[in-house]
């Protein structure tokens, strides 16, 4: 009983929904990662129309279900955060317009680029295919980039919120390593999810790229850490209503000042293991991709895991830290939904998410092992 | 202050991008149950004709589906781009249901829709079968969940505005999901995409019928359709009564405007089936009446009155003025949180603040309307009638076409004799576009008919805005009709093209792969007409 009772206090149920929200990006790097990844590929790896075909079918029948992490990540944002899905997604106006063109054409690009045989009909969906695979996994590690250094908003009385930055000012030098990093997890995930399912000379050239991008991520992710260490002031709450008040991000005092994101690590140096998950992940991939591939796509997506654990942490209890106006930052005490939805929502999570999990297994088991050429061909009309 | 060009084109683009998803979600909702019925048949009966159904109208399926799923993940995002105050505002509910789609229907639907398609030769029949009932449920579920969110704009059930956090607040999960209206839309929706997949898949077979190819497919095709469309068709009309009905007790602006009763008459009201509405003078000149009927289907009673609009707007009234003095105690309750007089008041008067808020249009303090702004906010209070009207008329039209259209395909069916009657196959031919200008207009009277709102009687559409610029909306507008417009030419292009070559083509595949079946894939032209309704 005092259980139940401790579970479901607001306090609580915020820690536990940070822990969901970093599940959910997470689960959105390992699946959609992929998917991504291969999408991205598709130019380099693939040269033949048949290879490209094979890079396709590699994700063909399980993009769909990896697409909805990203759906179920607004969703879930909405109903459990539903200040940072009004300031982040109003805020990041064009970015997220853009994002949403290449997302849009991702779909119908699996779908429609082999129902004809026309070889520029083909050319122009593997364009769609690429260009809605690297603008999202860019935009998604600017995105975070951006958050870790701040952004310019603040809120009326009315709590109306409103952006003061610019498209450009989300460009900035280390919203641009940021994105390089998020892109270097979806090439490793992609290039090592490759290892998995496809054969032959695909498979080698597939391979350089596990290499390629395991290292950029070490070098992206190592570079990104010491800037922040050395160049980026981070966010702590001075003074606030307290972990059980309403949800008003306006009623606290915020302090912006130098190695504020390495509190968390400083006061826990345990912690210090999740940034160095990455590189030992990285490696482990890399090192495995040849002959245990099945490990080596593990490896990539605990490396994966923990470059969004090792944002969050150094962020926490803060979302969205405003640099216009630091007391209205957005953190989990007090941009999370009314207690009521809180619990509702823990609830349906707890029993969908493994439901979830146990089907998806289910559908990667039946369609498991490479996809070949020979495949493709004889399936020609039923296959992407 | 907000602009009013920036209001104006966010619901441009809100509509033009709900209406064309619209365009491809009825399809799939009654697409997939009628693969699942399709491939049931296959099962028990083995023959192979309605697996070459499953697989022709499962690649029909496809081209549509992605359409679906790419322009729904600009349902999923917009609110929060485009209707942030709206998000804040009101996220803490309409949020909810938004994510239990993604998690409990839409993942259904998605993970399952790869193997419908990747599956067949991994699978056993039954395990397949399965799946492609599965995805059926998750797209149904999947618009459970969306008229839920949906259903709760129109009727706001179950939350309270909370002075602390200037937001509504869940009180009751169950009044969200119960929802008189959700429910009542939910069935109704889902059945017009039933009756959306019938009609095209009755009109394609038609055509097949026409030009005397694929005969047999097509009238196996055609029979299938017909039943599934009359239940269809049913559902969706006495349903649409039903939501008439449901609007008369708690959408009444609503109700008054697509009847365009601007007087609350001697019960019972009549009905005007036609007349030339003059929104300006508040009257329709050369109304031709029924009586009683409109005072009937509205309250299901003789004595019941069906309250008018001039009515309506003086209750509007009464609340806009309520609403200034609500927001005045709130004002003075974020001034003072120990104000317990005016807490008080708020609390007596919460129900009015949404209608104190269609103030802030012309004056931010709202507090300090002049009389010649609270006339304007009361005329603002009801929608725009005659569009209403006509509307509601054409979909109610296109209903009953489709119906007398079903009740003559089942009979021939039924006496199978389709394909003697050339005026019935070019019927069901001709009705292709209706499902889908039945739908827009439904959509149409449901959200026109909402304003001056985005959540009834709570958050004006004018203040859900985010704070953007007109420069930000042009370019997102102009974006998503260049983008729209391409994918709407090219997947025209692919449903044609895939129609004009067939089921035999569609099945090329089960030939290479079941040699030894002996089962010709090709319908075959003798095939026992009795086991047509099998």
């Amino acid at each position: 009983m005092e259980f139940i009772q401790f579970l479901m206090s607001y306090e609580t149920l915020r820690v536990i929904w940070w822990l969901f929200l970093g599940v959910l990006l997470i689960g959105f790097a390992v699946m959609e990662g992929f998917d991504l990844g291969v999408a991205t590929l598709l130019p380099i790896v693939a040269r033949t129309d048949d290879e490209r075909r094979v890079l396709i079918n590699t994700v063909g029948p399980t993009w769909e279900g990896n697409q909805v992490w990203l759906i179920l990540g607004g969703g879930a944002i909405f109903a459990a955060y539903p200040l940072v899905y009004s300031a982040a997604f109003s805020g990041f106006f064009i970015a997220l317009i853009l994002t949403l063109f290449a997302l849009i054409l991702r779909p119908v690009g699996f779908s429609y680029r082999s129902k004809l045989p026309n070889a520029r009909w083909r050319n122009v969906w593997d364009w769609a295919l690429f260009v809605g695979a690297i603008v999202p996994s860019i935009v998604f590690g600017v995105a975070f980039g951006n958050l870790l250094q701040g952004v310019p908003f603040s809120f009326d009385e009315q709590l109306r919120v409103t952006y003061y930055g610019s498209f450009f000012g989300l460009l900035n030098p280390y919203g641009l390593l940021a994105g390089l990093v998020s892109l270097s997890m979806m090439l490793l995930q992609g290039s090592v999810f490759l290892q998995l399912k496809t054969e032959g000379e695909i498979r080698e050239r597939a391979r350089r790229w596990v290499g390629y991008s395991a290292l950029a991520l070490c070098v992206t992710f190592a570079l990104a850490g010491i800037w922040l260490t050395l160049g980026i002031d981070g966010y702590r709450i001075v003074a606030f209503a307290g972990t059980e008040a309403a949800s008003n991000p306006t009623t606290k005092q915020v302090v912006r000042e130098a190695g504020a994101w390495l509190a968390n690590y400083g006061a826990n140096p345990l912690l210090w293991v999740i940034p160095a998950l990455v590189f030992v992940g990285a490696f482990v991939a890399w090192k495995l991709a040849a002959t245990r591939p099945g490990l080596a796509f593990i490896a990539s997506s605990v490396a994966l895991g923990c470059v969004v654990l090792t944002a969050g942490v150094a962020m926490f209890p803060f979302l969205m830290p405003s640099s216009l106006e630091p007391g209205h930052s957005l953190t989990m005490w007090d941009s999370t939904s009314s207690l009521l939805t809180l619990r509702w929502m823990f609830w349906m999570v707890i029993i969908f998410l493994p439901i979830v999990i146990a089907y998806t297994s289910w559908v990667y088991r039946v369609m498991r092992g490479p996809v070949t050429a020979e495949d493709v061909r004889e399936h020609s009309a039923s296959m992407y | 202050m907000i602009s009013d060009t920036v209001v104006e084109l966010s619901r441009w683009q809100f509509a033009l991008t709900a209406m064309y998803h619209f365009i491809f979600v009825p399809l799939t909702l009654g697409l997939s149950f009628l693969l699942a019925i399709m491939e049931s048949v296959y099962v028990m009966t083995g023959k192979q004709i309605y697996k070459d159904m499953v697989k022709f109208w499962g690649k029909l399926f496809g081209i549509n589906f992605v359409l679906g799923v790419s322009t729904g993940i600009t349902m999923e995002f917009q609110f929060g781009t485009n209707w942030s105050y709206y998000s804040q505002y009101v996220g803490d509910i309409f949020g909810t249901p938004l994510a239990i789609e993604g998690l409990m229907a839409f993942f259904l639907e998605a993970t399952f829709v790869g193997l419908f398609f990747f599956g067949w030769e991994r699978l056993s029949k039954v395990q397949h079968l399965i799946v492609t009932w599965l995805v059926a449920l998750g797209s149904n579920f999947s618009a459970l969940w969306i008229l839920i969110a949906n259903g709760w704009m129109q009727y706001p059930a179950g939350a309270a505005f909370n002075p602390e956090t200037l937001r509504m607040e869940m009180t009751s999960f169950a009044d969200v999901f119960f929802n008189p209206v959700a429910q009542v839309k939910f069935v109704h929706t889902v059945s017009a995409g039933y009756v959306t997949a019938a009609v095209f898949v009755l009109g394609v077979s038609a055509w097949y019928l026409l030009r005397g190819r694929h005969v047999a497919f097509a009238r196996r095709s055609f029979a299938i359709a017909a039943a599934f469309g009359l239940a269809g068709v049913l559902s969706v009309i006495t349903l649409g009564d039903e939501h008439g009905y449901s609007l008369g007790t708690v959408q009444k602006v609503k109700l008054a405007a697509i009847e365009a009763m601007w007087e609350t008459q001697e019960p019972p009201a009549s009905f005007t089936v036609a007349g030339w509405i003059d929104s300006e003078k508040l009257e329709t000149r050369g109304a031709l009446n029924i009586p009683w009927v409109m005072g009937l289907l509205a309250t299901r009673s003789v004595d019941e009155p069906v309250i008018g609009i001039k009515d309506l707007m003086a209750e509007s009234e009464q609340r806009i003025r309520s609403g200034m003095l609500a927001y005045d105690a709130l004002t003075r309750l974020r001034a003072n949180p120990y104000d317990e007089a005016a807490r008080e008041e708020f609390m007596a008067r919460r129900e009015d603040l949404g209608y104190g808020l269609l103030l802030k249009r012309y004056t931010d303090k709202v507090v300090d309307a002049t009389e010649e702004q609270i006339q304007a906010a009361v005329r603002d209070s009801i929608p725009p009638v005659g569009p209403l009207f006509w509307t509601f008329r054409v979909m109610v039209a296109a209903g009953f076409i489709m119906l007398v259209l079903f009740i003559w395909a089942f009979a021939a069916s039924a006496r199978r004799t389709v394909g003697k009657s050339k005026a019935l196959l070019r019927f069901a031919l001709y009705s292709i576009p209706l499902p889908w200008i039945a739908s827009e207009a439904g959509w149409f009277v449901a959200e026109v008919g909402r304003q001056p709102w985005t959540v009834g009687d709570v958050l004006p559409t004018w203040l859900s805005v985010s704070s953007l610029t007109v420069s930000d909306l042009a370019f997102s507008l102009t974006g998503f009709v260049l983008l729209y417009t391409v994918l709407l030419v090219v997947e025209m292009y692919l449903m044609l093209k895939f129609i004009r070559l067939g089921p035999a083509d569609a099945s090329t595949e089960t030939q290479e792969r079941e040699p030894s079946s002996g089962v010709s894939p090709m319908p075959a032209p003798a095939a026992p007409v009795s086991s047509e309704q099998a």
